[in-house]
């Protein structure tokens, strides 16, 4: 276990283990591990081009790692190994749900539609295959009536129920945001992978996404892997924070852990010339201490 | 204000030069372009001899038209139109109440199609109606039929399929040969020449829809001719380039035939006089009815979950993995349901005609197919079946145009012209509406109220 995690109970609900991604010359992720918790939101921040990105696409199946095991724990104790499944299977069968850096909505489709084409597994099934439902069963019609009322749960809880009948594409770019996550949490998902999901907001709309990811976890009790930039956001929300510099892990643990932690601010704030022996005879020795417990 | 006015003046003054300049220029842009196209023609003469004409007086009047239209264009009409657009822009937006024929615009469009052969009948006669009901009823909506088809492939999943045709074949010869060998009916091939198509598609879609943009294009594009070299060549079943003839007639669900001889000859039973009118009649409808099950099965799949994949599909693939749904199945079902539209109305076509061959299967067609769909809007099928009437019946229309040999000279012929017509139509149109004739589209769900999607939100697709 990292130091300064302090968490009550070890259920993990993601594992990654030893995942490495390379790009031609380029290792983009080394050796790369860490848990996500249960409940918890786990933010994973890092300088530009660490890696955060690819971490989440080896996540979610749109990358296949070059190396390493992820496994996904369901609330029923089912196992996954993410890794081996593809894109669409991990939302589906995995439940886990994803948002992009940008933003990735249909908008063409009004907000409703984007919150229906969510649904779309459940729906398949309710209509039979669609042919069910074309021949007019009344389960089907059970059942888009329901996904509609979910739809409507999650415009409410993203304040965009007045723009339920515009086009995605029609929306601020605050509401856009909350609308590809309350997208996300329409595939009903154990697990949300958010990509900068605070990047290019005002301080106003950055509140109410901060609002909607507490509500998330508390309502639905979906946990949150979160990729943040900005410090403020990630130490006001997160309960654990993993940090990767140059695709590896330099530091994990609780958000008063990691921005104490002289790796990361070197690595945040960079450091003069003539102050990097001082870091580097400081990082070392906060290694011999770490070697211990480990 | 003198000084306005002054200035205004000048630019009139200007305006006149620079229309003058530009129609010259045009004048001779246009006499470069066509003095070897439309100046000089080669014929043969009664010894097989080339001879070449010279038609001066007919590129004299391309040349005028080309450099007076230039100058009309630059001197008076967009003068014009610009300072319309200047006071629509400076008056405030009013929202205008829709007018009642254009909110009911379909149902007064089926209404009138299903009173139209009564109407050719009452005001040609039954024999002067043939040309009414065949040459445009039938004919235009064989291309709404085919287009609505292609419409759910292109305009709804946002793959381009350049390839179309292909199902159209498969249809039309899975009727003509099945009728023949097996004796089998319409009615109950209609439905297996729908299956065949969509078993086409299905087998085409799956190396191929891995493929995005140009690339599915053109794979589609050489699928189509493959269709249509095998058809030529393996001559033991389809006879090749000398096509099947004979194809047996439908009938009205087995009651009644239109084969002369039958004991159950349509017009015998009711006591008509005979004419072929009645059975082209009794086609107009059932295409008719074959265009508005295509119709029908569109919008309640536009509102099922596979419908809203596709169009999602059609927006943003990567979006739809992120969100589970399996594109590659999903695109497999857009293609298997346009392909089996393409093969209903192939089967529809082998009847009509009586004969195939693929002559009548050349990429020109899905062509044709493809620049409906886009003109009309992709995705609308109003704007489709308007952009089917018009260019359709158009090139139709053409043939009518007898009162051109008058101006031309008697060996003009202007169906020759259609594709040149066709082009600059589609020309025109993109410029004026470069989203179709109906670019928005209707949303399948709504909370409040239904708003259509203007266009400058939706996306073609990407592959
Ligand atoms: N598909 C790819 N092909 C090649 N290199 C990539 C690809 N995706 C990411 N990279 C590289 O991997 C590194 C990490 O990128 P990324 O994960 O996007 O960083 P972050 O999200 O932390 O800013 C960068 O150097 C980037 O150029
Ligand atoms: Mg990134």
């Amino acid at each position: 276990m990292a130091p300064g995690t302090n968490t009550m109970t070890n259920d993990p609900i993601l594992k990654v283990e030893h995942l490495s991604m390379r790009f031609g010359g380029l290792m983009a992720i080394n050796d790369f591990s860490f848990e996500a918790q249960r409940g918890e939101i786990t933010a994973l921040i890092g300088p530009n081009g660490a890696g955060k990105t690819t971490v989440f696409n080896c996540v979610t199946g749109f990358y296949k790692p070059t190396m390493g095991m992820i496994i996904m724990r369901q609330k029923g104790g089912r196992e996954f190994l993410l890794e081996r499944m593809a894109d669409f299977e991990i939302t589906r069968d995995a439940k886990v749900a994803r948002t992009f850096q940008n933003i990735r909505l249909f908008s063409g489709l009004t907000v409703l539609e984007n919150l229906l084409v969510a649904q779309h597994n459940m729906l398949m099934k309710a209509s039979g295959y669609t042919f069910l439902g074309l021949l007019g069963f009344p389960a089907y019609k059970k059942a888009s009536a329901e996904s509609i009322e979910i739809a409507k749960y999650w415009l409410e809880k993203a304040n965009l129920i007045e723009r339920a009948d515009d086009p995605a594409g029609d929306l601020p770019y605050g509401a856009q945001r909350r609308l590809e996550i309350a997208r996300a949490m329409c595939t009903g998902p154990e697990f949300l992978c958010l990509d900068e999901p605070a990047a290019g907001l005002n301080p106003r709309e950055s509140l109410a996404l901060n609002e909607l990811l507490r509500s998330i976890r508390k309502d639905s009790g979906t946990s949150i892997l979160l990729i943040e930039h900005d410090m403020s956001v990630v130490m006001e929300i997160s309960d654990h924070v993993v940090v990767l510099e140059y695709g590896q892990k330099i530091s994990d643990g609780t958000p008063e852990h990691v921005k104490n932690d002289p790796k990361v601010i070197a690595a945040y704030l960079g450091v003069e010339d003539d102050e990097v022996e001082e870091v580097i005879e400081e990082i070392e020795e906060i290694e011999e201490t770490q070697g211990g417990t480990h | 204000m003198s000084n306005i006015s002054n200035t205004h003046e000048s630019a009139g003054g200007n305006l006149t030069a620079r229309a003058l300049r530009e129609g010259v220029f045009a004048g001779l842009v246009s006499l470069g372009l066509f003095v070897l196209f439309v100046g000089l023609e080669t014929t043969q003469n009664i010894r097989n001899e080339l001879v070449l004409n010279q038609r001066w007086g007919l590129l004299a009047i391309f040349v005028a038209v080309a450099a007076v239209g230039r100058f009309l264009m630059v001197a008076y009409i967009r003068p014009r139109l610009e300072a319309r657009k200047a006071s629509a822009s400076a008056k405030p937006v009013t929202e205008e109440q829709e007018g009642f024929f254009r909110r009911n615009f379909s149902k007064i469009a089926i209404a009138f199609l299903l009173v139209y052969p009564f109407i050719a009948v009452a005001i040609f006669g039954v024999q002067g109606s043939l040309k009414w009901v065949d040459n445009f009823g039938i004919q235009i909506l064989i291309y709404v039929m085919l287009a609505w088809g292609l419409n759910i492939v292109v305009g709804l999943a946002g793959l381009l399929d350049l390839g179309y045709v292909a199902f159209y074949a498969v249809g039309a010869y899975s009727y003509a040969l099945l009728s023949q060998q097996f004796g089998l009916s319409f009615w109950a091939l209609l439905p297996l020449a729908g299956i065949l198509a969509a078993f086409w598609g299905i087998i085409l879609g799956f190396p191929v829809l891995r493929l995005k943009g140009d690339y599915l294009a053109i794979v589609t594009l050489a699928f189509g001719e493959i269709i249509r070299l095998v058809l030529i060549n393996w001559t033991d079943v389809t006879r090749g380039t000398f096509g099947v003839s004979g194809i047996p007639k439908a009938s009205v669900f087995g009651i009644w035939s239109f084969d002369v001889g039958a004991p159950n000859y349509f017009a015998k039973a009711f006591g008509l006089p005979m004419s072929s009118a009645y059975y082209k009649i009794f086609l107009f409808y059932l295409i008719l009815a074959l265009a508005l099950l295509t119709a029908y099965v569109t919008i309640r799949l536009r509102r099922m979950p596979i419908g809203r994949a596709w169009e999602a599909l059609r927006e943003d693939e990567i979006a739809c993995r992120s969100l589970g749904i399996n594109t590659v199945t999903t695109k497999l079902t857009a293609f298997a349901t346009g392909a089996m539209f393409g093969g209903f109305a192939g089967s529809f076509f082998a009847v009509r005609q009586g004969f195939v061959s693929p002559e009548s299967f050349v990429f020109l067609e899905s062509a044709i197919i493809l620049s409906i769909v886009v003109l009309g809007g992709m995705g609308s099928l109003v704007g489709i079946a308007i952009a089917a009437v018009v260019m359709v019946g158009g090139t139709e229309l053409l043939r009518e145009m007898t009162f051109l040999k008058a101006i031309f000279g008697p060996d003009f012929t202007p169906e020759l012209y259609r594709m040149l017509i066709f082009g600059l139509a589609m020309v025109v149109v993109m410029v004026w509406k470069p989203r179709g004739f109906v670019g928005s589209r209707e949303p399948t769900a709504f909370l409040k109220e239904r708003k259509a999607v203007s266009s400058s939100f939706t996306t073609e697709g990407h592959g």
